[in-house]
């Protein structure tokens, strides 16, 4: 059995953001700072009085118990003030209303599901919007946040304290949105979702079990919504199987010390068969009705993703997703890995001409990318391509990755 | 940047009837030449007609298709942005529909008030 300091950790992670839901929806997103401290003061309390009297028999309900006993001496607190102050100003004399805090399950996933769109709103930045995330909906701790931003703690507390004041500026309501609104509310939840998931697996943070607890949190809010009958739609669970088939290769892409493996020199067996099996049904329940979203492609090609098989069906298929990828929505970086393929499916002097029309010239993948293309075509320009790649790479696992190309290239052309 | 049309005609098919095959090599021409402009971030939209349809014309006249009297048809059109007209030239240069004695008309667009 785990003690109170072992638990507490644990418990804060699961509950914090389940107490803070609840009592903030009850109070309104203006009262936000005061449902947060509530649950903060919660977990103090269990841990003064866990420490002397030991574990309750059932912690989850002692907290929430706890959390309710405040909330409601705040709601006494604050209702003798409001009242006499009203009373001092309209001589009304309004009904002392002592609100319930329902902490039921269904309450709280509620509560949860409706934080999430207050919070992923395009009133606020992105970086904002995920950061409120991970602080209210994860309840990570600033410093965690910091870290996973490569950023320090007076930045993310600024930049979180901005974002709850312009959110109760806007007085954003903690509600589900009209169904009228649904969707397109919907979209802005899964880009946070989507940049949340993105932020753990692509982060240069070396903290590699924070990097995984965000993906893992995504993944966890994304499942949310699949539970709710009125957020389960196509491009929620179409983003989930995303996530699976990414996450299939959590154990792979990082070796023991912590360096990037590359999907060519991966361990397929530390490939995780049950997240992909998962993915496929996400997959499938994404492909009922019509709609084709980006996170229908992105999976798709994260599926081909999970064989490792290099067959022309393989390739010609991934192609023909970045196509429709990029036809709707352009990224860069959807751009080289589309160049990558049309290699792969239409052979290397095709892809060099539509490489050379990319232009990202201030991109090592670019110049990466056209390191590959023209391996085995024209070496001296290989090598030309790999080197500029170099100079601009940032990273050290990139430089080291590129390095390696560049010696292999030259080490070869000495041979022959 | 600067956006532009592209309007794609070719003769009609006749009672040819391609094969299954020859379908799916022209669909791919067409996605990886999509798949191009759109990944310089070029691609700004478009649209593909249905062979039915009607043409009205002057005193209620309504014909059916419009493949009556011209010796071209319209086969689809498609908006991209590009630096000049030469560059949308360059890309239209690359079109399949060439391949098949079809045309590309690149015209820039203006907008309905100017």
């Amino acid at each position: 059995m785990m003690t109170g300091n072992e638990l507490i950790p644990h418990l804060f992670r699961s509950e914090y953001s389940k107490i803070t839901s609840v009592l903030a929806r009850s109070f309104g997103f203006e009262h936000i700072e005061i449902a947060e401290d509530i649950a903060s003061d919660t977990f103090l309390l269990a841990a003064e009085t866990w420490g002397i009297k030991g574990v309750p028999e059932n912690p989850v309900a002692w907290l929430y118990a706890a959390a309710k006993n405040r909330a409601r001496d705040h709601l006494k607190r604050n209702n003798i003030f409001s009242k006499k102050v009203t009373t001092a100003l309209q001589q009304s004399n309004t009904e002392v209303q002592e609100a319930e805090i329902d902490l039921s399950e269904k309450n709280i996933t509620d509560s949860q599901l409706q934080m999430m769109f207050a919070i992923c709103s395009p009133i606020i930045a992105i970086e904002a919007q995920i950061g409120l995330s991970l602080r209210i909906l994860c309840g990570f701790g600033i410093e965690e946040i910091a870290d996973a931003f490569l950023s320090n703690k007076e930045t993310i507390n600024k930049r979180l304290f901005r974002a709850k004041e312009k959110l109760r500026n806007e007085k954003v309501k903690i509600a589900f949105p009209s169904p009228s609104e649904i969707n397109k509310r919907l979209e802005t939840v899964l880009t946070t979702l989507y940049l949340l998931f993105n932020e753990g697996y692509y982060s240069l943070s070396q903290n590699i079990t924070l990097r995984k607890d965000l993906c893992l949190e995504a993944m966890r809010l994304n499942y949310l919504l699949i539970e709710n009958a009125t957020t389960n739609k196509p491009s929620v669970n179409a983003l989930l199987a995303l996530m699976c088939f990414h996450a299939s290769r959590f154990e792979a892409r990082i070796n023991l010390n912590g360096d990037q493996i590359l999907y060519e020199d991966q361990d397929t067996s530390l490939w995780d068969t049950e997240l992909i099996k998962q993915g496929e049904f996400y997959l499938n329940k994404g492909a009922e009705g019509n709609e084709l979203t980006k996170y229908h492609l992105e999976a798709g090609i994260a599926w081909w993703h999970t064989s490792k098989s290099d067959t022309k069906e393989k390739w010609e298929s991934i192609l023909q997703l970045y196509n429709k990828l990029l036809i709707t929505e352009y990224s860069p970086i959807a751009a080289l890995n589309r160049t990558y393929a049309l290699s792969k499916a239409n052979g290397k002097q095709v892809a060099i001409i539509e490489a050379e029309k990319l232009n990202l010239t201030t991109s090592h993948l670019y110049y990466a990318l056209l390191g590959y293309l023209y391996t085995d075509v024209d070496n001296d320009k290989a090598v030309g391509n790999l080197q500029t790649a170099l100079n601009l790479a940032k990273s050290e696992a990139d430089k080291i990755t590129i390095a390696k190309s560049v010696n292999k290239l030259l080490n070869d052309n000495k041979t022959v | 940047m600067k956006e532009f049309m592209m309007v794609f005609r070719n003769a009609g098919m006749g009672d040819f009837k391609p094969t299954p095959e020859q379908i799916q090599t022209v669909e791919k021409q067409w996605a990886d030449w999509f798949g191009g402009i759109a990944a310089q971030g070029k691609y700004a939209g478009g649209s593909r007609p249905a062979p039915e349809g009607k043409t009205v014309k002057p005193g209620n006249v309504v014909t059916d298709g419009p493949y009556a009297e011209v010796k071209e048809i319209l086969m689809g059109f498609t908006l991209i942005n590009a630096d000049s007209l030469e560059d949308a030239v360059e890309i239209a240069k690359g079109c399949p529909i060439l391949l098949v004695g079809g045309n590309v008309e690149v015209r820039p667009v203006v907008g309905m008030n100017s």
